[in-house]
């Protein structure tokens, strides 16, 4: 299994490394000028260069999406659970939320400024709450109500109660519901903390570095910052399937029943 | 082989109509008149064609739905007080057991529900796994078992709290021909070692004469009982597959069957 798993990171790597020697590699046969697309090697020196800021901006960046995603994860999985014990809630609050969720929650930005401040960080976590409640919410709800009908059935046959119910069949199945949902945020939220941060909030953070960079045609900071945040979202997404696995042990073995021997079946 | 039957009945299903739906465009009656009785210690099979109310029957029993007019007991109560007993075990067609769970706390579940102790919990899964012949499996996810052993670990949850009634709904109904005729084997065993009364729902002529004492046969639209035939064949072999009484039985099943179907 192990082994498998180092396989699995090896097309990925090769891949990326040749990405960016062909990125280099065009950058400096074209001729292609810096400030429209600097070479991979230049973003890298800008890194080492700018590092003590722009680790301390990603780092900042990274509290407001991570406290963001936590708040927003948390709301969505109360909330969805309260929909799912009351039915009639259910009904009238889950399309609205499907609708809500369909409007750019980022557009909102402004106005969170004015809402929350715009000098504090609490208006660019509104965004990232926001942004984040919707999916979790939806996703987590699905997961509650959409369960098979026989396992509702056997689980009455054993007069078990609405909370039985909810502990042992709902919140289990909806388990991969919400990793799929976290899986998407857990990105998402770094995403729209830059978003937040392109129209307020402290001066020293990554969506700041990144625009008041390419005001001064600094690109090549601008894309050592970019990489910065990405780097911090694929920590994020990474710490999310790490979740996942922990979370549903199942999920993780082979289902190849057929490999199986089948002592008992035989004679 | 069993004991003498008891004189107990074990499920009394007295005038029951069930009608889905009451009141809108889309009413229909699935079950219409239905008087039935059936010992402790039966195997009775439900046998009928699709839409004949025979899984509807078995969910009557279960207290997972209520009839419209006419009432069901169970062991002397109400199917609902049954129920809220937890005298019964159920078998789905599929094995309906939760991913999330090894296979011993699949079946440990009715036990946890009931507030049993680790220990004992422990015990009685390892006593079914024994049952089932699945001894070696218990921490195993059901998703790495076949169909025919998810099958048999479904009817060890069914059984692991001792019900004296086993509702089952065509329970061998996806499994290959095979493993079915296997699992048949298994299951009278299974009835013989616990004594438990089995209502058995399926579609098989040939399985419905294998497993059962009684067959019920049903016909549809609206869901009666058309006739009930008593199948004496001793005790099941493989070799009663190929027994001429079989096939006897199994004519005769399969021309109430086809006489309904004239009839309609």
């Amino acid at each position: 299994m192990i082994r498998g798993r180092l396989a699995g990171i090896g097309p990925p790597v090769v891949v990326g490394v040749a990405g960016f020697g062909l990125w280099e590699g065009i950058v400096w046969g074209f001729g292609i000028r810096e400030f429209l697309l600097p070479r991979p090697s230049s973003i890298m020196d800008r890194l080492v260069e700018n590092w003590p800021v722009l680790r301390h901006a990603g780092w900042e960046t990274g509290r407001i999406a991570v406290s963001g995603l936590v708040a927003g994860v948390l709301a969505g999985v109360v909330l969805a659970l309260v929909t799912t014990r009351f039915r009639t809630l259910n009904e009238g609050l889950t399309p609205l939320a499907i609708a809500v969720n369909a409007t750019p929650i980022v557009a909102l930005a402004p106005i969170f400024n004015a809402w929350f401040g715009i000098t504090g960080t609490l208006s660019n976590q509104a965004v990232v709450v926001a942004i984040v409640f919707f999916p979790v919410f939806i996703n987590t709800a699905r997961g509650l109500t959409e369960v098979h009908p026989d396992e509702l059935e056997l689980m009455r046959s054993y007069a078990a109660s609405e909370w039985a119910i909810l502990r042992e069949v709902r919140i289990p199945n909806a388990l991969p519901f919400f990793a799929n949902a976290l899986r998407v945020v857990a990105p998402l939220s770094v995403i729209a903390a830059i978003v937040a941060e392109y129209f307020g909030g402290p001066q020293d953070r990554i969506g700041n570095i990144i625009t008041s960079s390419a005001a001064f045609a600094r690109y090549d900071v601008a894309w050592a910052a970019i990489a910065v945040a990405s780097a911090v979202g694929l920590g994020l997404f990474a710490a999310a399937l790490l979740l996942e696995r922990l979370v549903m042990p199942w999920r993780l073995v082979d289902g190849g029943s057929e490999n199986h021997n089948t002592p008992g079946r035989e004679k | 082989m069993t004991e003498p039957l008891e004189p107990e009945a074990a499920v009394v299903v007295s005038g029951v109509d069930k009608v889905f739906n009451v009141g809108s465009s889309d009413e229909v009656t699935a079950l219409s008149g239905i008087d039935l009785t059936i010992g402790a210690g039966e195997f009775v099979s439900l046998i009928g064609p699709s839409g004949c109310g025979k899984s509807t029957l078995l969910r009557l029993i279960g207290d997972l739905l209520t009839p419209s007019v006419g009432e069901v007991t169970v062991f002397g109560k109400p199917a609902h007080a049954a129920r809220m007993d937890q005298d019964y075990g159920m078998v789905f067609q599929h094995a309906g057991l939760f991913d999330w769970r090894r296979v011993a706390a699949n079946i440990e579940l009715p036990l946890e529900l009931r507030g049993w102790s680790r220990a004992d919990r422990a015990d009685r899964s390892a006593e079914m796994l024994e049952l089932v012949r699945l001894p070696e499996f218990g921490g195993h996810y059901p998703r790495q078992l076949s169909g025919g052993m998810q099958q048999r670990v479904s009817i060890a949850r069914a059984l692991s709290f001792q019900p004296k009634l086993l509702l089952m709904d065509e329970p061998f109904g996806a499994l290959d021909e095979m493993t079915r005729e296997h699992m048949q084997l298994e299951l009278l065993r299974i009835w013989r070692e616990t004594g438990t009364t089995v209502v058995f729902v399926t579609h098989s002529i040939s399985e419905s004469t294998f497993l059962s004492s009684r067959v019920v046969v049903l016909s549809a639209r609206p869901g009666r009982i058309h006739s009930v035939v008593d199948v004496d064949l001793g005790d099941r072999t493989d070799a009663t597959r190929e027994d001429p009484a079989f096939f006897a039985k199994a004519t005769e099943i399969r021309e109430a069957l086809r006489a309904d179907k004239d009839d309609g």
